[in-house]
């Protein structure tokens, strides 16, 4: 069991928007989180990862209590996270934004004797290598496209070497194509880096056909949790998404 | 030291607080509208307070004209300094904003300094106001129930315009929600040039009104700004009964402060203002999730 | 180009005693101090993304520290302008502490409030400060006295002190506060606690401006509060500013202009103040990136330029969405 969250909710004002939730990841899978707009899947990001404080309830990654830690702490205990809208350094380069994950990962931030350019260079190169955008290193981060910024975003999560990676709907505002490559992209982690992906999604394509457990939030509250078939299946669920295609 | 004397210092602090608070309103109301942080609110405080000089002692002026009438003038070069000036820089980062109206100071100081010398004025209170009202041993003077007067119906008239009137209540929208009032159809920029003209007019108020309780001097706009910071923190940047609050704390505090421990009566305000932000950056009646811009 | 321009302006600092009179070498004297000081403010606010009003306050209390060492203990020069930085660290860590705890306005009114205690403070503590006639008489040792050769000395501290800056700024650690200024979510997310690395640059901001202030209490032979107060914080904020806040050389550009022009305009008015609003206004509304981001933009120089042109060039940004 990797990510346990107990009894977790999170309010603002009487809006619950994270009521009381108990999820569970296992290593291993792809696992989507999915549920119509305002179901809370944002905010329970957001607390998962310290951005905001629970108001009740717990958080145990690996067995270990990080619910009330800030961002920074539990990014560096492994659960990493890459936001929905691109938010990378904006002056920096695609490689600048990488390498800056990867110098506070090492440790080298408190360095002040010597020069950032050309430190941890392979490893910064890799990561951009699997993200296809080792071509782009030198571009600033302002003036990528769209679909490149996603990418990046994942890249400064990798950068952070995370053994659970979070990340917010992936695909948003891409095209096909971009979609096709990012849902691949995801595969392609898990299965060759061993890495553990917990996503929130919209898109039904892409979360019935990569994950391989989902679980769905609706109003703060968890209303199935299983394999895809399963949760395909769902009554509640379909009645939920009003005769949606599943 | 006897009660009549702590009286007299609580209503001169009072008098303080009410002219403070006039000026920190404006200054607090002009941010939460128009989002600037205005440290020219100081220098148009003097400007106010030397226009109703030149009102009175060289145009020979009533004091009630002199003080209205300097009050629109300052609303008036507010509202010049609004479209010519800090229109062009409403999509810039923060610190454009806050260095143009730090630009302002310094040129207001000079112009100031140009029409009027660096010598000491003073405005005499009108013939009406000048006594005062007896209690027995206690003296309240007039013109200090005067300014407290004013204070508390800018305060109810402020109040009374964000809540009950159309206008306000767009006002208080746009304050929560900018895009969706600009979808809404109200024209925008216009609204930021009012708010803006209400703020800085009831600043001039404060100079106009605040004149004949001392001196009119150069220096005036330095040592005043920071004392409305202080209050609006303290208040809480957007509330207006903080702002009264603090208004109220501060011009008190500065008072018995002169009177009773006149070494750290100059750092006081600045002791509270440096506690609020440091334990309760959002002021004692702000709203939390400030500290950010 | 850039190159070129440094190695000129180097050589040009180093001769300048022998090819001018010592009233401009005095000018050069102040230029360099404020050059530092400027530099100071900038690792905070182009570096850090946090905007001063108070940096006033710790080249006054290196400048006072120095004073008082020399005047009253008749420590020599160089001890007391350790002990200056050293004030100066301490001051800016006990401020700072609190500032950094707070962001954007906020955070520049608190060390703008810091700035003004500190002057009243100054102001008030008569038997040690001097109050408001401040300390005078400072002297150099013998061998300073002299104006070219306090010179090369004040070029020797601020051309290493510069350096310096430039490395930290060059360092992962500048990369950090670089983040920290774009993005301050992203970098927490990067497993940053920016509250501590905002500390460290106040701290490091506050030690060069006290080291500044401890080059100008000799130079000056006098000080007095008002170099504690907020007004002096403007001083670098505006230099910053007028030579390009977004360029390394900016301040030092700023500080030369600024410098000059004060002491040319002193001569000819006393509204100053005016002039120095004048042209502030006219910065921020017209010259954005100050004097060297003008330049920059309209000569093609600069490290920035080639990169960003190149990938335009070549077409290899597509639709520039960024978020």
């Amino acid at each position: 069991m990797l990510l346990r969250t107990r009894a977790l909710t999170k309010a603002f004002g009487s809006l619950r928007a994270v009521d009381g939730v108990d999820l569970v990841v296992e290593p291993g899978r792809l696992h989507a989180i999915i549920g119509p707009n305002g179901a809370g899947k944002s905010t329970f990001f957001n607390v998962v990862t310290g951005f905001f404080t629970a108001d009740s309830g717990s958080v145990l990654f690996k067995d270990q209590e990080i619910t009330r830690l800030p961002p920074h702490v539990i990014s560096r205990r492994g659960v990493v996270r890459a936001f929905q809208r691109g938010t990378v350094f904006q002056t920096f380069t695609v490689f600048e934004n990488v390498q800056a994950a990867l110098l506070s990962r090492k440790g080298r931030t408190w360095n002040v004797f010597a020069l950032a350019s050309g430190m941890l260079r392979s490893e910064t190169l890799r990561i951009l290598d699997t993200l296809g955008l080792a071509d782009q290193a030198d571009v600033r981060a302002g003036h990528l496209s769209h679909g490149d910024l996603k990418r990046l975003e994942i890249g400064i999560a990798l950068g952070m070497e995370p053994e659970l990676l979070l990340l917010d709907e992936p695909t948003a505002g891409m095209s096909p194509e971009e979609t096709a490559a990012q849902a691949a992209l995801m595969e392609r982690l898990v299965r060759e880096q061993g890495l553990n992906i917990l996503f929130t999604e919209h898109d039904m394509d892409v979360v019935f056909g990569i994950a391989k457990w989902i679980t769905v939030l609706h109003q703060g509250r968890i209303i199935a949790d299983g394999k895809p078939q399963d949760v395909r299946r769902d009554r509640h669920v379909q009645a939920v998404y009003l005769g949606e295609e599943l | 030291m006897t009660f009549a004397d702590v009286v007299g210092q609580f209503l001169s602090g009072l008098a303080r607080a009410g002219v403070l608070f006039l000026i920190a309103a404006g200054l607090s109301f002009i941010f939460g509208v128009v989002k600037i942080v205005n440290f020219a609110h100081g220098a148009l405080y003097m400007v106010g307070a030397f226009l109703t000089f030149s009102y009175t002692k060289t145009l020979g002026m009533s004091f009630w004209v002199a003080v209205l009438l300097a009050a629109v003038s300052v609303a008036v070069i507010g509202l010049l300094m609004e479209i010519l000036i800090f229109r062009r820089v409403y999509g810039r980062p923060v610190a454009d904003q806050l260095l143009l109206t730090f630009a302002m100071v310094l040129i207001i100081h000079d112009v100031v300094r140009l029409g009027y010398g660096s010598n000491l004025r003073s405005v005499s209170r009108p013939p009406l106001l000048a006594g005062a009202v007896f209690m027995g041993d206690i003296i309240f003077p007039s013109y200090y129930i005067f300014i407290v007067v004013v204070g508390v119906a800018v305060l109810a008239g402020f109040w009374a315009f964000l809540h009950k009137t159309r206008l306000g209540k767009t006002i208080r929208a746009a304050v929560g929600n900018r895009e969706m009032v600009a979808c809404l159809g109200k024209p925008l920029p216009w609204l930021f040039t009012v708010a803006f003209a209400a703020g800085v007019f009831v600043d001039g108020l404060a100079g106009a009104i605040g004149a004949p309780l001392g001196g009119i001097r150069l220096g005036m706009d330095f040592d005043i700004i920071i004392l409305a910071f202080a209050t609006v923190i303290v208040g809480g940047f957007g509330s207006l009964p903080g702002t009264a609050l603090a208004a109220f704390i501060i011009g008190e505090a500065y008072s018995f402060g002169i009177w009773l421990m006149p070494a750290i009566a100059l750092s006081l305000p600045f002791i509270i203002m440096a506690a609020v932000l440091i334990v309760r950056p959002w002021g004692l009646l702000g709203r939390s999730g400030g500290g950010e811009l | 180009m850039k190159r070129w321009v440094l190695i000129v302006v180097g050589v040009v600092a180093l001769v300048l005693p022998y090819v001018t009179e010592p009233i401009v070498v005095h000018t050069a004297i102040e230029i360099l101090i404020m050059a530092l000081f400027a530099m100071s403010f900038n690792l905070l606010f182009d570096g850090a993304g946090l905007l001063t009003f108070g940096h006033g306050c710790y080249f006054g209390v290196g400048a006072y520290t120095a004073a008082l060492l020399m005047v009253e203990m008749r420590m020599p020069m160089f001890p007391a302008m350790v002990c200056a930085m050293v004030m100066g660290g301490l001051t800016s860590l006990v401020f700072g502490y609190f500032c950094v705890r707070l962001t954007g306005v906020y955070f520049s009114i608190l060390t703008l409030a810091f700035a003004q205690l500190m002057f009243s403070v100054f102001q008030q503590a008569y038997t040690i400060t001097g109050g408001d006639l401040g300390i005078l008489d400072i002297q150099p040792p013998a061998f300073l006295v002299e104006v070219n050769a306090y010179y090369y000395f004040t070029l020797l501290v601020v051309g290493v002190s510069i350096w310096l800056l430039w490395r930290i700024m060059q360092s992962p650690f500048g990369r950090t506060l670089h983040a920290s200024r774009d993005s301050v979510v992203r970098t927490q997310f990067i497993g940053i606690n920016v509250r501590r690395y905002r500390l460290a640059a106040f701290v490091v901001a506050g030690v060069f401006a006290s080291l500044a202030g401890g080059l100008f209490a000799p130079f000056n032979r006098a000080v007095a509060p008002f170099l504690v107060s907020w007004v002096k914080s403007s001083d670098p904020v505006l230099m910053t500013l007028l030579g390009g806040s977004a360029t390394f050389w900016g301040p030092v550009v700023g500080a030369a202009v600024f410098t000059t022009l004060h002491e040319v305009a002193i001569g000819y008015t006393t509204y100053w103040l005016l002039l120095m609003g004048g042209i502030l206004l006219f910065g921020v509304l017209f010259l954005p990136g100050g004097i060297l981001g003008f330049l920059e933009e309209r000569l093609h120089v600069g490290a920035a330029a080639p990169r960003t042109r190149m990938t335009e060039a070549s077409g290899a940004s597509s639709n520039a969405r960024a978020d």
